[in-house]
């Protein structure tokens, strides 16, 4: 699937994507790449009904959490707006037994995973620094340090190779995820050398959402970045980062090809980061309002919602209860985020190492003692 | 003419000074154009002297500062901004193996005059990788010189000098001072300044000597104030430059005084607190009335914002240790 240049959409950057559904709501049945990889999805009603649901809910979420931002409630968030379907079509293409590595805005293919929503605010507000187990949920830590988990995800990747859990239907695939800005770290490239030397069972995921913070695609690449990965001797292509069917359609034929033990690949989703970078970046210093107006054309939900209603699959009463739920899933949500509790100071000492260490021990000690003077003197 | 400015400002008006008085100084670093850096520490420098010296560059801090590297070699001076203290290390290895050796290498034929900008330091309530000190890492290293700046004079006057040297310097902020003002004379000529290198004496005492620098500049000088009430008159000075240290300020006073704390965000393992405290032990041995205490922060991870009050060293901790420093 070398360099997906065959359809062009429309509303298309030059060289093309995969896209199975136009910002119109317009099913394309099928996409042919130009080396003879056909994509396509063979959904029932209610999995289009599941995936538009997906789509709200994780929007809806998002909204409430820059909401909680704004009251003070959160430290920063880092909103996915306008990336929902590249994330929920991502996401539902994983198989129970894959692995995924998020940056810091993945909290949409959290969602999919059937991960408790609230996992990731304990980040946000401060109360630790991102902590759970990526083992138990098949979803690592959310990374910060720009680029460093596709190396993760490599390594991961190996793994399971060296494992022997590839070669079949129930090999294990990885996906990593990172943005446009990341593809210039060295880490990602060499995450792409390691991958394709070692015929790594990894997927690519990039969501190109034409910025980092404040700088343009322009800054960090002079080719289209789908096809960087012909450099590394892998396929890459790009997909309609705004159509779930098409994230959908070639994450799942990319993970399937990685865990019968064809190799890595390079999935460029076309998308827009219609928000602010993070609730402390003021967009309006670097892009026009008419660029962020044009990317509302293509939205990711609207078109979902103009196809279910265009082909009868849903209706009027079905789109309310989807909002009710979603938005009775945020306010619980809400509830619960003012409920986490601030953590003991003293915690901070724990985990600083899985032997522990006498120095960090004492230093705990001398903590403590000191914060008992308070107490005393309070007294 | 002196006007009162934010550290931040200084800092912005110190780097127009910069561009304006040198043709061959460049900034580069991620976001520093259009949006003047995370912090507005560029602002409007990009819009005022071109996208040819104020450079947005790729996402890739190993990039920045090994193509500041060739820049230098061909004649220019670049000041290269790290958006956080956290993020320096993809240029790690550029910066230890290459700028701060290429001198030396070079018998001493390369100059690389670059200035490497990092905001430092805790308090901001930021996720992961945004409250490092991670200065010690850097003053270690033979070949490269570390400062760091407290208010806004110093910080305009600072990163002129910074850059206008021929010496590879690494250049930490206080990003939780950045908004604190304070009086800056912006005519001020770089001939008449204060040394680089030079600490300073910003409240003079004679019972006990705080050495602080950075953020914990101001935290130092509150806690004179409260310890004055309590009849104790203490002395900090603002180390400014970390490597190298001005170990003759720093013994005059230990001399006089006696005693001497050392106060930092980072942790105390193989911190500046740790040779502050081996030299001045060696040097004043027979002046001190007290062994050399240091409050620092722990031997642990930054913790989550929710707990880093307790992390940071505060006014009461720089006061226990000087209640230590006489219980001796
Ligand atoms: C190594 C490193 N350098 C700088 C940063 C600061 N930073 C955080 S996000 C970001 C931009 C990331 O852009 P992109 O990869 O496109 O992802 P997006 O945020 O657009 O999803 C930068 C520069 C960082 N987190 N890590
Ligand atoms: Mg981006």
């Amino acid at each position: 699937m070398a360099n997906g240049e065959s359809e062009v959409g429309a509303d298309a950057p030059a060289g093309g994507f995969v896209q199975l559904l136009t910002p119109d709501g317009e099913r394309v049945d099928s996409v042919t790449t130009a080396d003879g990889m056909t994509y396509s999805v063979d959904f029932t009603d209610d999995e289009y009904k599941e995936l538009y649901r997906d789509l709200v809910t994780v929007r809806r979420l998002d909204a409430e959490a820059t909401a909680l931002q704004r009251q003070g409630e959160l430290g920063i968030w880092a909103s996915l707006l306008g990336q929902e379907a590249a994330q929920v079509g991502s996401g539902r293409a994983l198989r129970k037994q894959d692995m995924a590595f998020p940056t810091y805005r993945e909290h949409g293919v959290l969602y999919t995973r059937g991960i408790d929503p609230i996992m990731p605010f304990g980040l946000f507000r401060g109360v630790d620094q991102g902590g759970w187990d990526p083992n138990e949920f098949k979803f690592n830590t959310y990374t910060i340090v720009i680029g460093s988990q596709t190396l993760h995800a490599t390594g991961y990747a190996m793994g399971i190779t060296m494992d022997g859990k590839i070669g079949n239907a129930d090999g294990e695939a990885v996906i990593a995820y990172f943005g446009d800005g990341a593809t210039s770290q060295g880490d990602v490239n060499e995450a792409f050398v390691w991958s394709g030397v070692f015929n790594a069972p990894i997927v690519f995921f990039c969501q190109n959402n034409q910025y980092a913070i404040s700088e343009p695609l322009e800054r960090q690449t002079r080719i289209p970045l789908y096809r960087r990965a012909a450099g590394y001797g892998f396929p890459g292509i790009r997909i309609d980062g705004n159509d779930v069917l098409a994230s959908y359609a070639v994450t799942r034929a990319a993970l399937d090809q990685a865990r019968n033990g064809q190799g890595p690949s390079l999935i460029e989703a076309y998308t827009y980061r219609m928000g602010a970078h993070t609730s402390s970046d003021d967009p309006t210093r670097y892009r026009i309002a008419s660029e962020v107006e044009s990317w509302k054309a293509k939205d990711p939900i609207a078109r979902m919602k103009s196809f279910l209603t265009k082909q009868q699959i849903a209706d009027d009463t079905f789109f309310g209860e989807v909002d009710e739920t979603a938005k009775t899933l945020a306010l619980d949500l809400r509830e619960r985020v003012l409920a986490m509790p601030d953590p003991q100071p003293v915690t901070m000492f724990d985990n600083v190492y899985p032997h522990g260490s006498p120095e960090v021990d004492a230093q705990r000690a001398e903590f403590e003692r000191y914060h008992a003077t308070f107490e005393g003197s309070a007294n | 003419m002196a006007e009162t400015i934010t550290l931040g400002k200084a800092l912005n008006h110190g780097l127009r000074r910069s561009l304006e008085s040198d043709p061959k100084v460049v900034i580069m670093g991620e976001d520093v154009g259009k949006l003047g850096g995370v912090f507005r520490i560029t602002d409007g420098l990009q819009k005022d002297f071109g996208e040819d010296r104020v450079i947005d560059t790729p996402l890739a801090e190993s990039g920045i500062v090994g193509t500041a590297i060739g820049l230098a070699i061909r004649g220019y001076r670049p000041v290269c901004e790290i958006q956080f203290d956290g993020f320096v290390f993809p240029a790690y290895n550029q910066i230890v193996a290459q700028v701060a050796k290429m001198f030396y290498r070079s018998l001493g034929n390369v100059r690389l005059p670059i200035v490497i900008r990092i905001p430092f330091g805790g308090g901001i309530g930021a996720v992961e990788h945004h409250s490092e000190s991670p200065e010690a890492l850097f003053a270690h290293v033979p070949g490269l010189k570390v400062v760091t700046c407290a208010n806004p004079a110093d910080a305009y006057t600072m990163i002129r000098q910074a850059v206008a040297s021929d010496d590879p310097i690494v250049f930490f902020e206080p990003k939780r001072r950045y908004w604190e003002k304070g009086e800056v004379d912006l005519d001020a000529d770089l001939d008449q300044a204060f040394p680089l290198h030079a600490a300073r004496v910003v409240k003079p005492g004679t019972d006990a000597t705080i050495l602080a620098y950075g953020p914990m500049v101001r935290t130092s000088l509150d806690a004179a104030i409260a310890a004055a009430e309590d009849g104790r008159n203490l002395e900090v000075i603002d180390l400014r430059s970390l490597s190298p240290l001005d170990m003759a300020t720093v013994y005059a006073s230990v001399r006089r005084t006696g005693r001497a704390i050392v106060v930092h965000e980072a942790p105390g393992n193989l911190g500046l607190g740790s040779e502050l405290a081996a030299r001045i032990t060696e040097e004043c041995f027979y002046s001190l009335e007290a062994p050399v205490l240091r409050v620092t922060g722990y031997d642990i991870p930054y913790p989550a914002a929710r707990v880093e009050e307790e992390y940071l060293p505060d006014l009461d901790r720089v006061l226990d240790a000087v209640d230590r420093s006489f219980g001796w």
